[in-house]
């Protein structure tokens, strides 16, 4: 069992062929996903490697019934992109862009919000994956380890591939792992997940990575508290991160003293979640915990 | 992307918003002739993108000439510091002098996108010209906050519920009206990640003034914001990070000797409070990208060895898609080219993780290889002790 995504996932490519576009669906291929369309404006009828392309993403829905979509366009046109695949109802929409103004995605946020049936995941994320059976996004096809029993949420690309190493390292499968992205406003959140995973037979325990900035983890917390049936772990990075400036990712700023590593921290101990203080031990500490 | 304050009051003249008469200079003399132009008193204001301006020295009032010309040779050229520049300051190149005015209230009011409801969300104040994030923390009752959605737009109840909880006479209410909905149109329009003015005051004579104006840019908008882009003051930037941005790498400046460099933001400030925790000091947040090659490897050795304060470099890869293999050579390379005589700790991990850390063995270069990050860390702060 997993979430979001599994064997049955038909994916659609937006941007598809472009550079991006091309290496990451042939990764994806790679992995086993499914993917059964690609779109790029002006290059209908066109095949990448046999995939079909279309000129839009209703033309492809048509042909093709996806219910997963990835986005890979460039930031101008990005929440065009998401906007179009919100029109088609498509269910899961994985936008990997990274740089798309946050005036576009206030827009987007509030649009979606009359979607119940879509469900966005970034942008500015690695997307995710239900290890052995589907990916959607940039996660090196030689991370994961099938089987659970642990769901993986992280705000940042490269930490849930360092918690994927850890915890397969240690001998603990992953259910299905997501990055939810950078992003000041982004799609789905911690607690779309959590409550996900708190529905999911299959996952037992869930690790979650969060950073400064927002007060998105703050919210999770009050939930864990409040509903979650299992363990959870939890990292914040940015405990150094000197304040007004932006680590990287556009949603990564303590300002006006909010969104501070220490708040975050101290949330998640009220919480009752297992922090990890040592990023070079969470696989130890989740084998401990679980 | 900040811009200055004469520049941000460009901005307010173009949406109506009322601001005073002013002029900008870059010279003693231009000032003096620009003071000229007003009636005393004038203020003398020093151009940096930091704020606590006042504090520091920076914001003077001339009640005569000579004042003009004392304050001009004192403020330009001064490296200001307040407490957003940090000890070393500001140096001031441009100075805008603007006429005086009879205040009879100081008002705080800013608009900035809510993140989690994601709204353009006003925040405002009757405590005006005070540092606001002490006003939140010590009377929370004295802050308004109003939440607009950009797809319906600033509507009556937006403007009445500001104005109503400031207390504002009614003299001014259709000029304060006009304030708002102008700034919003700015705050949409430019993509603004922050529009600050503080403080907004009502004079004597009942009009509202813009005395202070910040305006910060969503920097993801820029491509279509090339007036905006035209504002950039390269004084304004650190030499290394101006550095870096040129080579697309994320990296900003600090105070501790560890240079660092990592693949993605999360595990570059991961990497950052390692260091610390050990008892080392980071010199630097490097981010060279989830999808970097050898040749960012090699531009970020360059931005770190030409900052003087690195005694010793910890480098700790990810490999995902790209390969540690190649990483490894291309940290080989670079340590090569850049002629390297710092201490390097390498902890790399991911795919083809066993033949990168051949190749750093085998490639006659002292680089000492971490097992993990724990390791690795506690390597490195070991090397600047």
């Amino acid at each position: 069992m997993s979430v979001f995504l599994d064997k049955n996932t038909r994916l659609l490519v937006q941007g598809i062929t472009g550079k991006e576009g091309q290496f990451h669906t042939r990764q994806c291929v790679a992995y086993g996903t499914n993917v059964v369309a690609g779109m790029t404006p002006g290059k209908g009828g066109q095949k990448m490697d046999g995939i079909p392309v279309y000129n839009s993403v209703r033309e492809a829905t048509e042909a093709t019934k996806p219910n997963a979509s990835m986005i890979l366009v460039p930031p101008p046109f990005a929440a065009d992109a998401i906007l179009e695949a919100i029109d088609s109802d498509i269910e899961l929409i994985v936008c990997i862009t990274e740089g798309i103004p946050v005036m576009d995605m206030m827009r987007v946020k509030n649009y979606l919000a009359q979607k119940p049936q879509c469900r966005l995941v970034g942008p500015n994320c690695p997307g995710l994956m239900t290890p052995g059976e589907c990916k959607i996004g940039i996660m090196p096809n030689s991370m994961g380890k099938a089987g659970g029993p642990v769901g993986v949420i992280s705000r940042s690309g490269t930490l849930t591939y360092e918690v994927m190493h850890q915890l397969t390292e240690v001998g603990l499968g992953q259910t299905t792992c997501i990055g939810i992205g950078g992003d000041p406003i982004n799609g789905t959140n911690f607690i779309d997940c959590l409550s996900a995973f708190n529905q999911d037979p299959a996952t037992k325990a869930v690790v979650m990575v969060g950073e400064i900035g927002g007060n998105a983890e703050e919210d999770a917390c009050a939930f864990i508290k409040a509903n979650m049936d299992m363990p959870v772990v939890g990292f914040i990075a940015g405990l150094t991160a000197p304040p007004g400036r932006r680590m990287g990712h556009a949603g990564a700023i303590v300002s006006g003293g909010k969104g501070t590593a220490e708040a975050k921290i101290e949330a998640m101990k009220a919480a009752g979640v297992h922090h990890c203080d040592n990023l070079g031990k969470i696989g130890e500490l989740a084998k401990k915990v679980f | 992307m900040k811009i200055h304050e004469y520049q941000a009051k460009e901005l307010f003249r173009k949406y109506k918003v009322p601001t005073l008469a002013s002029g900008v200079a870059t010279t003693v003399d231009g000032i003096i002739a620009e003071a000229a132009k007003l009636k005393l008193p004038v203020a003398v204001k020093a151009q940096i993108h930091a704020g606590g301006r006042g504090k520091g020295g920076g914001v003077k009032l001339a009640k005569t000439a000579e004042d003009v010309k004392k304050y001009a040779s004192e403020i330009l050229g001064m490296t200001l510091v307040t407490k957003q520049t940090g000890p070393e300051g500001r140096l001031v190149k441009t100075v805008l002098v603007e006429q005086g005015c009879d205040i009879a209230k100081e008002l705080y009011l800013s608009f900035i996108p809510d993140r989690a409801t994601a709204t353009v969300t006003i925040i405002a104040s009757e405590a005006g010209g005070m540092d606001i994030e002490e006003v939140a923390a010590k009377t929370p009752e004295k802050i308004i906050t109003v939440q607009i959605n950009p797809t319906t737009g600033i509507k009556g109840y937006h403007l009445n519920q500001v104005a109503f909880g400031l207390n504002m006479p009614k003299e001014v209410l259709k000029e304060f009206a006009g304030v708002l909905r102008g700034l919003y149109q700015l705050f949409i329009d430019y993509d603004c990640s922050m529009v600050e003015i503080n403080p907004l005051v009502i004079t004597g004579d009942n009009h509202i003034i813009a005395l202070d104006a910040k305006v910060d840019v969503d920097s993801n908008s820029l491509f279509r914001h090339p007036d905006i882009v035209a504002f950039h003051d390269a004084n304004e930037d650190d030499p290394l990070e101006a550095a870096a941005a040129k080579f697309n790498l994320n990296y900003i400046n600090l105070d501790g000797n560890v240079g660092n460099m990592v693949n993605g933001a999360g595990l570059a400030m991961a990497t950052m409070d390692i260091i610390k925790q050990v008892g080392a000091e980071p010199a630097n947040f490097l981010d060279v990208g989830g999808g970097a090659d050898a040749e960012m490897v090699e531009n970020g050795f360059k931005i770190i060895l030409s900052d003087k304060k690195v005694k010793g470099i910890l480098i700790n890869i990810f490999g995902g898609i790209l390969r540690c293999d190649v990483l490894a050579q291309g940290v080989v390379q670079a340590a090569k080219a850049v002629n390297l005589s710092l201490p390097v700790v390498v902890r790399m991990e991911g795919t083809n993780v066993e033949e990168g850390r051949r190749i750093l063995k085998e490639s006659g270069l002292t680089l000492i290889t971490a097992k993990n990050l724990a390791d690795a860390a506690e390597k490195v702060a070991e090397i600047v002790k």
